[in-house]
């Protein structure tokens, strides 16, 4: 008898995931205060591919607007989500993720400080404050770990919650305190701050899926390793596991990752909290499907909250980070109080 | 096999293991025993590089400091205490974890005995038929079964075990313990274990060391370190005669 033993996706249910991606991105496309049919959509990217210049105003605005918007939506929320998930599996942790931890708004406030001094790298319009983000993300990843790990050795949920929530806090209110001194800005600063990808062009879809195809694509390979400290840190030590090499590289990865998306949308908390979960009750917690899973459910979700965002009080836009902390607030509650109980 | 020299281990300023020295040769089942807080895990966390410490713990001859962590899981194999995965994994997942030294790395899978080697390692602890379970609604008993079956799958050269008894039943304890002495009987192989139930320790160890307080106070063959005089040091109380007391009972 020879069984299907890969820990795995089988192809038909990669083939599954593509399609709900691809039905998903189509939808938002097509759906937003302007409707526009599936089949006027797909001539509008089908001319835009072949090299002919738009013909009608909503080619224009699915090329132009929705289409980058999307796809940057897309790539953003497949990051967050597999960040949660990596920081979830290796600090052994389902309540990790870079909104509950700070270290988004420790890039946010690095991203803040590029945009106001106008620290610009020549020739890369978004590299500042992305470099910056990054910086910021893995220092403040660092920092509160530290700090935790000062308080006890565990990493305990309690103690990386309850850190990561005053860092949060440290790190808004500094934030809010240069916004303050930022005039004329101000306004779109603030927004900005909120999480929106209204304004998204293809060179941030490009940016993300850079960064996303390296970083992502190393947090994949570790998918076994973060195995390992799911079940155990000492125990992936005796398996032989490099505990100390991954760590780094995971924690580097999922900086990169949270900065170039703070950078791009602002501080969009939550999904790397919401997705990995709702996947895991799914898939199981093996990262060889979670990881995956995370990445795609991850853009599916963002998709759909952005065009929430987009088109439930329309023609006022909503800030799509202010929707996925409602969202996610409501969920940490939950599992919060599930895995309170399993204890 | 495994060559311990003058190993201390400090907390700030406790000391868990004070300049303990001993030499695990090949067939040998050396037992760890000693009062809680003696050093006994402490000790074995020093070997799985868990810890820092000085002095200097040998592999045949090669400071284990040196080898890769792989390098060193395929020779050493380590059941903890305590084991408990934070996600609801299945047994089979956990013990393919054993095999993980085996292919490290980016590109993993290159492992041809993978899956044998996991079959075997189920099927020698008794958890074939847990194969898909959930870890999380596990009993103590079968979870270190678990643990045990992952170390199986590991294929190590010395094994090293704190408290593999814990939370077994009378039924698995001699099971798992004849196991393990069978493992022992191929060539090239020894085991280290912590063990409290001192029965069990003189049934199954052939050499023993004595630990109090972090130091070494005795040790050699089991029945030479296993002695009124010493355990009356160690524990404070006369083990033999307490011993005696207990089997009495179960006379007709």
């Amino acid at each position: 008898m020879k069984r299907n033993r890969t820990e795995s996706f089988r192809p038909l249910e990669l083939l599954l995931l593509a399609a709900a991606f691809l039905a998903t991105m189509i939808l938002c496309v097509c759906v937003g205060s302007v409707g526009i049919t599936p089949g006027e959509t797909f001539r509008a990217i089908a001319d835009a591919v072949a090299g002919k210049t738009a013909e009608s105003v909503n080619s224009t605005i699915i090329i132009g607007v929705r289409l980058p918007r999307v796809l940057t939506v897309a790539l953003c929320g497949a990051a967050l989500s597999l960040c949660g998930a990596g920081m979830q599996g290796l600090l052994r942790n389902p309540l990790a993720d870079g909104s509950t931890m700070g270290v988004s708004s420790g890039a946010a406030l690095g991203a803040l400080i590029a945009l106001l001094t106008g620290f610009y790298l020549p020739g890369l319009p978004l590299a500042g404050p992305t470099v910056m983000a990054i910086l910021f993300a893995l220092g403040s990843l660092l920092l509160i770990l530290g700090l935790v790990f000062a308080l006890d050795h565990s990493l305990s949920t309690h103690s990386i919650i309850l850190i990561g929530v005053i860092f949060s806090m440290f790190a808004s209110a500094l934030m809010s305190l240069l916004i303050t001194f930022s005039h004329e800005k101000m306004k779109s600063l603030t927004f900005w701050t909120m999480g929106s990808f209204s304004g998204s062009t293809y060179r941030h879809a490009l940016l993300m899926l850079g960064v996303l195809a390296v970083f992502g694509g190393i947090l994949l390979g570790h998918a076994r390793e973060l195995n390992a400290f799911a079940v155990g840190e000492q125990n992936a030590r005796n398996i032989g596991v490099n505990v100390k090499r991954v760590k780094i590289t995971t924690l580097v990865c999922c900086s990169a990752l949270i900065g170039t998306c703070v950078s791009i949308g602002g501080t969009i908390g939550f999904v790397g909290l919401v997705v990995p979960h709702i996947c895991r009750m799914l898939s199981g917690p093996n990262h060889r499907r979670l990881l995956p899973a995370s990445l795609a459910g991850g853009s599916i979700f963002l998709m759909l909250c952005d065009l929430a965002a987009r088109t439930i009080l329309s023609p006022v836009e909503l800030p799509v980070g202010v929707l996925t902390s409602l969202i996610g607030s409501v969920f940490f509650v939950v599992i919060f109080y599930r895995t309170g109980k399993a204890r | 096999m495994l060559d311990i020299g003058h190993v201390t281990v400090r907390y700030g300023n406790f000391t868990a293991v004070d300049d303990v020295s001993f030499t695990l040769g090949e067939g040998m089942w050396l037992m760890l025993v000693g009062p809680n807080g003696a050093g006994k895990s402490t000790l074995i966390e020093a070997v799985s590089g868990g810890v820092s410490y000085d002095g200097e713990i040998l592999y045949k001859g090669k400071d284990l400091r040196s080898l890769k962590p792989a390098q060193r899981a395929r020779e050493i194999g380590i059941l903890a205490q305590r084991n408990l995965p934070g996600y609801a994994f299945t047994v089979e997942e956990v013990v393919r974890l054993g095999r993980y030294a085996r292919s490290p790395g980016f590109f993993s899978g290159a492992d041809p005995e993978q899956e044998e080697r996991v079959d075997s390692a189920l099927e020698l602890t008794g958890m074939t038929a847990f194969r898909h379970a959930d870890m999380l609604t596990l009993s103590g008993g079968e979870t270190q079964r678990t643990f045990l079956a992952q170390v199986f799958a590991q294929d190590p050269r010395v094994l090293i075990l704190d408290e593999p008894a814990n939370h077994l039943d009378l039924k698995y304890q001699q099971h798992i313990f004849s196991l393990i002495q069978q493992w022992l009987k191929e060539p090239g192989r020894a085991v280290l274990s912590v063990v409290h139930d001192l029965n069990l320790a003189m049934r199954f160890g052939t050499h023993a060391v004595l630990m109090d307080h972090g130091k070494s106070i005795s040790k050699g063959a089991i029945s030479e370190v296993m002695t009124p005089e010493n355990l009356q040091q160690v524990y404070g109380m006369n083990v033999y005669e307490w011993m005696r007391e207990m089997l009495s009972r179960w006379q007709e």
